[in-house]
């Protein structure tokens, strides 16, 4: 079965499937600056406390930040791996590495949980009746903490329903241009970069 | 194995050796470049991810534009809020 049919408004099949890819990356940067707005106020915070922002995510455990970078990376080549699989013919290889790719996703969250329910123990989530901050910087970092890991980890929960979803597609796993397949593993890769800038704004700053 | 999946995996194991390296870094005793070691080796990944995996390096001009696109306009919205920080001590 091979790609989706030529339509309305494209006269040819490779000027749509580039318009399929250029439209993915136009969201992602869209993406991009929807986690700059975080990333900007934790440059604000670090800028006005460095002192008291390098104490507030000392808090936080650098060893599962540090796994779920890991597995999210891994993840990304599983999914760069299922591209190469769809245009190579392999489609139940590109099953598979999205199989692969998605499971890591879900080990990433399940790292997550753990984190949050440590967090949530030790007075460290906002909110909740156990919250006890030593101050108000680390009110604040770990405020922007549960928002920012909270959006990626929603990011990330839409990259697995994706990704499962493509990997179920047989239409998908059979087309040679990879399209579909393609790009499901552009949104995960930006999942992953903007983790690999999340790893040392919160993780390896609480390293003194 | 084909070419590209020998690539792909290459780029993992820079990615991982990258991840070793930041996280030892960490624990130097680098002081006020810390940050800055930390961020370059996150760009550094950044990179290899959108230069191998997210195919930036098949890509025309037009792609590769509207792929660092948002990265500008977030460079030029951390210089604003930094340029104001910074230069508070002063007044």
């Amino acid at each position: 079965m091979p790609e989706r049919a030529l339509h309305e408004p494209f006269h040819d099949l490779p000027r749509q499937r580039e318009a399929d890819r250029l439209g993915m990356i136009v969201f992602l940067a869209s993406e991009i600056m929807l986690f700059g707005g975080i990333f900007a106020a934790a440059l604000a915070l670090r800028l006005e406390h460095p002192t008291d922002y390098v104490h507030a995510a000392h808090h936080l455990k650098l060893s599962l930040g540090t796994a779920n970078t890991a597995a999210l990376l891994t993840s990304s080549m599983f999914a760069a791996l299922a591209v190469a699989a769809a245009r190579a013919e392999a489609p139940n290889w590109a099953g598979r590495a999205l199989w692969a790719a998605a499971g890591l996703g879900l080990i990433f969250l399940a790292v997550k949980g753990v984190e949050y329910a440590g967090e949530y123990r030790e007075g460290l989530m906002p909110g909740t009746p156990e919250a006890d901050f030593s101050s108000r910087v680390e009110q604040l970092f770990m405020n922007l903490y549960f928002v920012a890991t909270g959006i990626h980890a929603l990011h990330v929960t839409g990259g697995i329903v994706l990704m499962a979803s493509a990997a179920l597609n047989r239409r998908a796993r059979y087309d040679a241009h990879a399209v579909l397949i393609g790009n499901v593993a552009l949104y995960w890769h930006l999942v992953d970069i903007i983790w690999l800038f999340l790893y040392p704004t919160l993780y390896l700053a609480g390293v003194a | 194995m084909s070419r590209g999946v020998a690539r792909i995996l290459a780029v993992w194991a820079a990615l991982m050796m990258l991840l070793a390296l930041t996280l030892a870094a960490a624990f130097l005793p680098l002081g006020a470049a810390k940050p800055w070691v930390a961020y370059a080796i996150a760009t550094a990944k950044a990179a290899l991810v959108l230069w191998f995996f997210m195919e930036l390096r098949r890509e025309d001009g037009i792609m590769r534009l509207a792929a660092v696109a948002g990265f500008v306009w977030l460079a030029i919205l951390f210089v604003l809020t930094a340029a104001d920080y910074v230069t508070r001590v002063w007044m």
